[in-house]
């Protein structure tokens, strides 16, 4: 079979699988399963970025987003006890309201981009490929010249991202579990700890005579 | 063969079922959370999709990025929703109303 035709036939069924998982998300009565076809959406997508030759963001979407972030939504979806019904209040409401809007942009976003204008736009040779390097090392090296200080910058918002995480849900629980508080800690005074005592080195006075014992044979 | 327009077209359609979804649920915090991650999903797509036709490497640069904030975002939303939670023991938006906005 003609490989183009492949792909393509490969592009209608990735992204008919993510159009109908994304509709799932925002339709399913259980908030469960509605993570569940976050994780397929993702999943097609991920298909349909290795399709366009980014094999790297591909790859990090699954390991990030399926591995890490939907287990996270997944964690507290199961964490929380949820009123399912009283969820779904206002759906049958505000459904013909979400519908016309949506409806409404996509025929304006498809008038504006042109369809047909980059229809033309046909997929040439992987950029890649033409520089003679992976994927990867393509990504790379320009995320480690080019972007160094933004790449270091999201490197810094990770970690705040961790430590505002933390401090957000930190609870000090006094009488459940032994633990050292962080603050105490900080403010503790040495003085209070350990008291150096200052001492003469002065012999005693009158040190009593050991006599030397024979050794017991 | 795939055009640019094929990845465009995907990529409006996922963005327009997120704001679809932002409208019809709004109670659950954790659907709007979930929309938009799509709506970022869709971005990407485009971006990727650019990147990819232009031969240019900063598309794919920013993709990487957005996954970054994005990360960072929903530990830091989900965190607070956990929070939220314990405080008032609802994700009801409607019963969120203390600072009558």
């Amino acid at each position: 079979m003609n490989p183009q035709l492949l792909q393509l036939i490969c592009f209608y069924l990735f992204g008919f699988i993510a159009v109908v998982a994304a509709l799932a998300v925002i339709t399913l009565k259980n908030t469960v399963h509605a993570v569940l076809s976050l994780v397929l959406t993702f999943f097609s997508a991920a298909c349909l970025w290795m399709l366009a030759d980014a094999e790297f963001l591909a790859l990090a979407l699954i390991v990030v987003y399926v591995g890490a972030v939907m287990v996270l939504f997944l964690f507290v979806v199961m964490m929380l006890d949820i009123d399912q019904e009283k969820m779904r209040e206002g759906f049958v409401k505000f459904l013909p309201v979400g519908l016309i809007v949506a409806a409404a942009m996509l025929v304006e976003m498809l008038g504006l981009i042109g369809v047909k204008a980059m229809h033309a736009q046909v997929m040439g040779a992987d950029p890649a490929v033409v520089a003679g390097v992976s994927n990867t090392a393509w990504l790379g090296q320009a995320l480690y010249t080019k972007y160094l200080l933004p790449f270091e910058v999201a490197a810094l918002i990770l970690t705040v991202g961790v430590v505002a995480a933390v401090a957000l849900t930190l609870r000090q629980r006094v009488d459940a579990t032994r633990h050292e508080s962080a603050s105490e800690q900080v403010r503790v005074n040495p003085r209070d700890r350990v008291r150096i005592v200052k001492m003469d080195a002065v012999r005693p006075a009158q040190p009593t005579p050991v006599p030397p014992q024979e050794p017991s044979s | 063969m795939i055009t640019l327009s094929h990845y465009i077209v995907l990529g409006a359609i996922l963005f327009c079922i997120a704001v679809a979804g932002l409208f019809i649920n709004r109670k659950n915090v954790i659907v709007l959370l979930m929309s938009i991650e799509l709506m970022l999903l869709a971005v990407n797509t485009n971006f990727v999709a650019f990147s990819r036709f232009l031969g240019d490497v900063s598309g794919q640069v920013f993709v990487f990025f957005i996954l970054t904030v994005a990360a960072a975002e929903a530990a830091i939303g989900l965190a607070i929703l956990v929070l939220l939670f314990r405080n008032r023991s609802t994700i009801n938006i409607s019963d969120i109303d203390s600072m009558k906005g």
